[in-house]
């Protein structure tokens, strides 16, 4: 059974193969190191001339990928820890992200900028954080998330080849040791892939490529609740809805994104069209957060025609490195299955 | 091209942003424009100097005081004043305006500092293309007080960019003066680097075309970044009316630090005349095209395109 890690560096490894453009970035991302969390392993190995190792200057190597982006080339930049992501907030926001923009679209920056973010492994304040939050809402700026539910390394090819908006790509790190999710040997799931339409947008394709997923528990006889989540988190709630179907028979639909921003989530408001019940469950920090514009998404579209609208988030503290106060700063199994069952004895 | 000639054409080329930029200052109280600029009156024999060495495929990165850049690229006037007035005609569409600049391989951007990597990617793209474009950057002195400039300059030694970082240090940063803002020498910092550079004090375009000449070889030949800083001066405010400097000591520089009055020495009067007549028409003409060009006529279509 294949690891999100291993998608994610089969993804990487075709995409040098296959594309001369490519060229990865990063720090320690050389053999046989390969990257603090290994997704670059056997990569600097097979293609030294096009994995090159930085020093500690995430501003400048971004912005030498930004430069390259922008004549012809397709680099892969790894921000060691996302926490870094702070660092290359001027480069982002007033130089990547603007120059389509501000010069009349004559020009595309390809990039894509990975980041592993996330708790629960006990490295603290400034190692933990869940910071996409920082970029949602930059305009110019698509933000994706994996899920094991889909295909990872398919997305970041896509975000390579396809993709010709920057991109941050928020890989959660406790992701990277999860199986990616088979709906043959999972037989308590029903599991669904949507592809939305552009409609509106015919330049390009007219097909985000960015699927939605929505898993359900298997011949469900209701919906009661949606929850929507990404990234890790889904797993998290995964489980938590196996539990909640078997122990208190509630029925929850989750839906998964694939794209964070621009926000695009209109199968969110078919389920609750059913359920009538929304829980939105984030790893990042709860306020002004991401599931704050989820629920006004909702709200503006289905005024007064929901029964309950919740979330679940991280506490709006930095993250404790001991684990046994990290457990309590971050959203878990226990809080959703608990969060869930109150909700349905209140509405 | 003769002596004769190459004195000729940079006169001009420096008498061209000279103008232009004189016309800027002269019809923004009358609220044409949008916005604010910063022009780059009394430095013109840099960018005259430099860029008279491009080639086809090479590319410019400019910052804020970018007008003499654009237009010593090549860039066409009627087009800036466009942009500065916000039209659709503008070299960006008025998306862009004074410090936004882009048009073939030009580009600008009015974050101080953050335009060295980018501009040191590109390069090293180009080199990576194997196209032999190289790239050249513009930074003033304030800009070494920016993390990025160092970041970039390191990565640019280590991975050998092809591209010359041209300094204009005229002293000041909007309103604060060198001694406030650089301890030590620029020059040195890019020694640090393991960067060659050269300095030079000069208003002369004649002396700059020379050195830059030759920095745009070595980095064309051996493919690795030099510095060329530019001791110069500015003469105007450093956008419009926020001059706090001394204006007497001002004026003893221009006296004698004067691009034009120094190049116009080595032009015969009557040719002078003439490029004169040419150049003031030619900015008339561009200014009165950008004045007259039509507004957008669908706002929404021009300003939310594929953003998200
Ligand atoms: C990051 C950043 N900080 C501050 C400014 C505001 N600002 C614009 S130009 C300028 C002075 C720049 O000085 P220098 O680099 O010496 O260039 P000069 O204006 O002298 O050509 C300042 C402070 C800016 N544009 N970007
Ligand atoms: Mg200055």
């Amino acid at each position: 059974m294949n690891t999100v890690l291993e998608s994610l560096n089969r993804a990487l490894l075709n995409a040098l193969k296959t594309d001369e453009r490519v060229l990865l970035m990063g720090e320690d991302i050389l053999d046989p190191y390969g990257g603090s969390f290994k997704v670059s392993k056997g990569l600097s190995t097979k293609f030294p001339k096009r994995v090159l190792t930085t020093p500690i200057s995430e501003a400048g190597f971004t912005g030498l990928a930004a430069g390259m982006a922008m004549r012809g080339l397709l680099p892969v930049v790894e921000i060691m820890f996302g926490d870094f992501v702070t660092l290359i907030a001027d480069q982002l926001i007033n130089h990547i992200v603007k120059f389509p923009w501000m010069y009349n679209q004559k020009v595309t920056v390809p990039i894509v900028i990975r980041a592993p973010m996330g708790g629960r492994r006990g490295y603290g304040p400034t190692h933990s954080q869940t910071l996409e939050k920082l970029y949602l809402g930059v305009p110019g700026l698509v933000v994706l998330a994996p899920t094991a539910l889909g295909n990872p390394g398919r997305l970041l090819e896509v975000a390579i080849f396809q993709e010709k908006r920057p991109v941050l790509f928020v890989e959660n790190k406790l992701l990277y040791l999860s199986k990616l999710f088979d709906i043959n040997s999972s037989p308590d799931y029903s599991l669904e892939q949507i592809v939305l339409k552009r409609d509106h947008l015919e330049k390009t394709e007219n097909y985000y490529p960015y699927p939605i997923y929505v898993l359900k528990i298997a011949d469900a006889p209701k919906c009661d609740l949606t929850l929507v989540t990404y990234g890790y988190m889904a797993e998290v709630a995964r489980n938590a809805m196996l539990r909640l179907a078997y122990e208190s028979e509630i029925f929850v639909e989750m839906i998964v994104p694939t794209i964070l921003a621009p926000y695009q989530c209109a199968p969110v408001i078919r389920s609750l069209d059913k359920s009538k019940r929304l829980l939105v469950v984030e790893e990042g920090t709860l306020t002004l957060g991401w599931g704050a514009e989820v629920i006004t998404r909702v709200v503006e579209q289905l005024p007064n025609r929901l029964r309950a609208i919740h979330r679940l988030a991280s506490k709006d503290f930095p993250i404790p490195a001991s684990g046994y106060l990290e457990r309590e700063f971050l959203p878990n199994e226990e809080d959703i299955v608990a969060k869930v069952r109150k909700i349905m004895k209140e509405s | 091209m003769t002596i004769t000639e190459t004195n000729e054409t940079l006169y001009s080329m420096i008498y061209r942003i000279r103008k232009f930029e004189e016309t800027v200052l002269e019809n923004f109280p009358k609220g044409v424009f949008w916005g604010t600029t910063h022009t780059y009156i009394g430095q013109e024999a840099n960018a005259v100097g430099v860029l008279s060495h491009l080639q086809e495929d090479d590319i410019v990165f400019s910052n804020h005081r970018s007008h003499g850049h654009f237009i010593a690229y090549g860039g066409d006037m009627s087009t800036l004043f466009a942009e500065l007035m916000g039209k659709p005609s503008g070299v960006c569409g008025g998306r862009g305006g004074s410090q936004h600049l882009h048009w073939k391989n030009f580009y600008s951007n009015g974050i101080q500092g953050g335009i060295a990597p980018i501009a040191t990617g590109m390069a090293l793209a180009e080199k990576y293309k194997n196209t032999g474009a190289i790239a050249i950057a513009f930074l003033g002195d304030g800009t070494f007080g920016e993390g990025i400039v160092y970041e970039t300059l390191n990565l640019a030694s280590l991975w050998k960019a092809p591209i010359l970082f041209v300094v204009e240090n005229n002293h000041i940063a909007q309103t604060t003066p060198e001694n406030l803002t650089i301890a030590g020498k620029i020059r040195d910092r890019f020694s640090s680097f393991g960067v060659s550079v050269v300095e030079m004090d000069t208003s002369d375009v004649l002396d700059i075309y020379q050195q830059a000449g030759k920095s745009i070889n070595e980095v064309r030949e051996n493919k690795m970044p030099y510095g060329l800083v530019l001791n110069t001066y500015r003469f105007g405010p450093h956008s419009k009316g926020d001059d706090t400097r001394n204006p007497q000591v001002l004026k003893q520089i221009i006296k004698t630090r004067d691009p034009l009055r120094i190049q116009a020495e080595r032009v015969s009067v009557g040719v002078r005349e003439n490029i004169t007549k040419k150049m003031d028409d030619e900015v008339l003409t561009a200014y009165k095209e950008a004045l007259e060009a039509p507004l957008f006529e669908d706002i929404y279509e021009n300003s939310s395109d594929d953003v998200t």
